[in-house]
């Protein structure tokens, strides 16, 4: 029991991560259905930036503790630094690669996104190199035992950021006027535009916090994992598209659904059947829920238009 | 009187809690012409969505030359031998006028994959008979100077007129045209009406969908009026001219 | 000069300068070997093969029937595995290549269709993503059966073809010729079913599935034989490749295998056999001669420097991202295409307004 319960936290802090990049899949999805293959390299990138910026800040991989009030601000800095960076380029992305084939054939853009994709990734492994780089682990790390669980510090930053990031996404779409537009944008653009709507920036925006949201995962991830490398970005943006997916795609509560199911799916099958066939399980998730349920588990069914 | 050759029996459709088309029950006679017409909203598609296959009738039954094709999946209706046009062009966009009229031909065709890669002589002649057939068409409906042009390059009026050479080319027994008039001026119509005329007299049974009452009862040898799915009247053009439900269905009450 | 030539094997008519021209590419493809001696070259361009291979097939599913293939690698790595697992010591079976040549294509052909079967009936988009799933999948579970395939270590003493008490051994040469000859067998393959009524069915489900299946094509089987072929030359070419290398590993199959083959079609024009052709060939050459030259510049030129960051360079990603990115943008049509098709794709829009009203 206390192993199954230490896997469902595992599964959960993991899931957090995958929920923070479905969400970009799932708000592009909405309101452009355009799958951005690039979104899970934007993530890896946020990973970079802020190794970028702690570097910058005097912070290396050397193992040093920052305690305190000043480990904080450093944390919130960088989380934020690269949050921006993560959100501009993301518009810079979709502003000259996406944008002129927003009326294309619908693969065209799919393909332009496989593109910007490697692109980022050459760029990366150009920057930092081929292996593995370390994160720099500069926040205390205690553990919190509940009977035979642990949790510590860096799993329930993981999982509170998140839940934290989710709620403010939310209210956000719920409650302003901004957010208002990108829903109304991803019902029928056409009409959203005839009511006042500037399409395109309601569009720039929707990228721009997908992308923000990855950067963010990116600097947690980093924390959770102490590395990260310049392929990382294409298997957990595939989860995290699976996610997306199986929550139902153009939904938000959905992608936030999905990404925790998929951490725990993955972390349960590490435990109980071999860590070696996790990934043969979540993609067989996909092609499962695609096949099966392409609405996901909380989309809407739609007819096929004739 | 012969038994019809396409028979709509008692066909109803619903979609969730909209009634489509409701009980309607309509005989077209073979070698004939006949007009599926009604206000925008009618089921008039919906008709014609479900003869080919896209949609499966809630109740009722479809016989083409007695046999039901009920359940059928459309290219199997169409091997059946009903073929059709649609309301907004559906052409083959980036083949040749040729290779869209080559396409409708699949049915009759009999080349395996592996008598086409390897062009045996079989394949060799069956390719040129689907040609030289496909060209034929093209003269027929008017577009042999046009066959080696992309079908989107095409204007507007041919396009139909390919789309009709198209749903021709295994020799169907019945062709439906949906809304062939469609966006057509006067002179269009008028050689619009001497084609189907001419499609008729080919042996083949026409049924259409159009909203130009010139046309209908100018061509048509029996009209079937829909409105909000149901049949409200049914004979030939000048028995329908006179009925008041239709009068009623288009101008509205008190007109 | 308008006298015109017939072409064998329903290749059509051209003019005599367009013949000339194609005897003497072919006569340059023919005589390689013989003109550079550099064994290190001729190896280079016989890898071009199973690439141009991989180029041809995936052309059917995605150029012909317009179905977005990105787990294609995983019909190679089908194709490779099948030949190594019969033709090595992993279970002492040591199958003869000739018939396993076409054995491979079979299994490959068979997973094709296995795996396409669930696809039939999904939208463009999710297909790119269900076949990308597949794509991931399979090699995963070659690195997982290690009992068989041995596992992360791969298969290796790989038997070597022998043709006719020839043996292949490790000279590039015959392989050149091997890969040269199916090559261009597929080309003419290719071109007949192109234009046959397979070819035609192709086409119309890709440019409007709703339409063609009203026009009789079958949906169903018209997809699994795009599906089946495309997978059959990707079994051949991952069996010649396994009897070349000797050895095989499931990394070897990866997502960017996939996608560098994806782009080769997107840079030659999707659709068009030529295009196919030739962009399959310009990215051979990139991939097997001009990155290698480059790479092997740039660690120079960093070990220099005393940079290790130029030291490592390694401009694969960026190379085959801006080919994708580039081309969609610019050149939608490829390098190879018609005039008609470049006006739509560059303005998302039909050049008449009487078309837009027509063409969905």
């Amino acid at each position: 029991m206390a192993i199954f319960l230490q896997q469902l936290i595992n599964g959960i802090a993991q899931g957090g991560m995958y929920a923070l990049i479905a969400l970009g899949y799932t708000m592009v999805y909405g309101i452009v259905e355009l799958i951005n293959f690039a979104h899970g390299d934007v993530f890896t990138l946020g990973s970079f930036l802020c190794i970028a910026i702690l570097a910058l800040l005097g912070v290396s991989a050397s193992g040093q503790i920052i305690a305190g009030w000043q480990g904080a601000l450093i944390a919130l800095l960088v989380v934020v630094l690269a949050a921006l960076l993560c959100g501009v380029i993301g518009v810079l992305i979709e502003r000259f690669a996406y944008r002129r084939l927003r009326n294309a054939p619908r693969l065209a853009p799919l393909i332009t996104a496989i593109g910007v994709s490697f692109l980022l990734q050459g760029v990366m492994r150009n920057w930092k190199g081929p292996s593995e780089i370390s994160f720099p682990q500069f926040l205390p790390n205690p553990t919190f035992a509940f009977g035979g669980v642990h949790i510590d510090l860096r799993e329930l930053l993981v999982v509170i950021v998140s839940i934290l990031m989710m709620v403010a996404l939310q209210f956000f779409i719920y409650n302003t006027k901004l957010g208002k537009a990108m829903r109304a944008s991803a019902q029928d653009r056409d009409a959203a535009s005839l009511m006042g709507i500037n399409v395109n920036t309601t569009i720039a925006w929707t990228f721009f916090i997908g992308s923000a949201l990855a950067g963010v995962a990116g600097f947690i991830s980093g924390m959770y994992f102490g590395t990260t490398m310049f392929t990382n970005g294409y298997q957990a943006g595939l989860k995290a598209f699976t996610a997306a997916v199986l929550g139902g795609i153009g939904n938000i509560a959905g992608a936030m659904l999905g990404g925790f199911l998929i951490g725990i799916v993955e972390a349960m099958t590490a435990q109980y059947i071999s860590d070696q066939w996790t990934n043969v399980v979540v993609f067989s998730i996909l092609v499962l829920i695609l096949v099966l349920r392409p609405s996901g588990l909380l989309g809407e069914q739609l007819p096929e238009k004739v | 009187m012969s038994a019809p050759l396409l028979a709509i029996e008692g066909l109803t459709k619903r979609f969730g809690g909209l009634t489509a088309v409701k009980e309607l029950t309509m005989h077209v006679e073979a070698g004939s012409i006949s007009s599926l017409i009604g206000p925008n909203g009618a089921g008039k598609s919906t008709v014609f969505n479900v003869i080919t296959g896209i949609y499966v009738p809630t109740a009722g039954d479809i016989k083409l030359g007695g046999a039901s094709i009920v359940g059928r999946k459309p290219h199997q209706v169409a091997a059946a031998g009903i073929m059709r046009t649609f309301q907004n062009i559906r052409l083959f966009a980036f083949m040749t006028v040729l290779e869209n009229v080559m396409v409708g031909e699949q049915t009759r065709m009999h080349a395996t994959p592996l008598d086409s890669a390897l062009r045996t002589p079989r394949a060799q002649r069956e390719e040129r008979a689907v040609s030289e057939r496909a060209l034929e068409l093209l003269d027929f409906v008017g577009l042999s100077a046009q066959s080696e042009q992309w079908a989107r390059n095409l204007p507007y009026g041919m396009q139909r007129r390919l789309e009709i050479a198209r749903a021709l080319a295994p020799n169907p027994r019945v062709l439906l045209l949906d809304e062939p008039a469609a966006g057509a001026n006067p002179v269009e119509k008028r050689e619009l009406m001497a084609l189907v005329r001419a499609i008729r007299d080919r042996g083949v049974t026409v049924v259409l969908i159009e909203h130009d009452m010139k046309l209908v009862m100018g061509i048509s040898d029996r009209v079937t009026v829909l409105d909000y799915g149901e049949k409200i009247s049914e004979g030939d053009p000048q028995s329908v001219r006179r009925d008041p439900r239709v009068i009623e269905a288009y101008l509205g009450k008190g007109a | 000069m308008d006298a015109r030539v017939r072409l064998p094997l329903g290749l059509g008519e051209v003019a005599v300068w367009q013949a000339l021209g194609l005897l003497a590419i072919v006569a340059l493809f023919a005589l390689y070997p013989v003109i550079d001696r550099n064994i290190g070259h001729v190896s280079a361009v016989a890898d071009a093969g199973y690439f141009l291979l991989l180029v041809f097939g995936l052309n059917i599913v995605v150029g012909f029937a317009g179905l977005l293939d990105l787990g294609y690698a995983a019909f190679f790595a089908i194709g490779a595995y099948t030949y190594a697992m019969v033709a090595s010591t992993q279970f002492n079976l040591h199958l003869n290549f000739w018939p396993m040549l076409i054995g491979s294509a079979c299994v490959a052909a068979l997973f094709g269709v296995i795996l396409g079967f669930p696809t039939l009936r999904l939208r463009g988009d999710y297909l790119a993503i269900v076949t990308l799933g597949f794509g991931e999948i399979v090699p995963q579970v070659f690195l997982n059966l290690d009992k068989y395939t041995g596992g992360p270590n791969g298969i290796s003493n790989v038997d070597q073809p022998v043709f006719f008490g020839h043996a292949f051994g490790f000279n590039p040469v015959p392989y050149y010729y091997l890969y040269l000859v199916v090559a261009l067998i597929s080309l003419v393959l290719l071109n007949n079913l192109r234009r046959s009524r397979l070819g035609r069915a192709w086409m119309a489900i890709r440019e409007d599935e709703l339409a063609a299946t009203h026009m009789g094509v079958n949906p169903v089987t018209t997809k699994l034989l795009a599906f089946a072929m495309g997978a059959s030359f990707a079994g051949l070419a991952g069996c010649i490749y396994a009897a070349k290398l000797t050895l095989i590993s499931p990394d070897e199959f990866n997502f960017s295998v996939s996608v560098t083959i994806l782009s080769a079609i997107v840079l030659g024009g999707m659709g068009s056999l030529l295009g196919a052709f030739i962009g399959g060939l310009l990215l051979a050459l990139l991939n097997f001669m001009v990155l290698p030259q480059v790479t092997n510049w740039t660690h120079a030129l960093g070990t220099a420097l005393h940079n290790e960051a130029i030291q490592n360079a390694d401009l694969h990603y960026i190379i085959y991202g801006l080919i994708l990115v580039l081309v969609m943008l610019f050149r939608p049509e490829g390098l190879i295409s018609n005039a008609s098709r470049r006006a739509e794709l560059h303005h998302g829009q039909p050049a008449t307004s009487a078309a837009a009203a027509g063409v969905e």
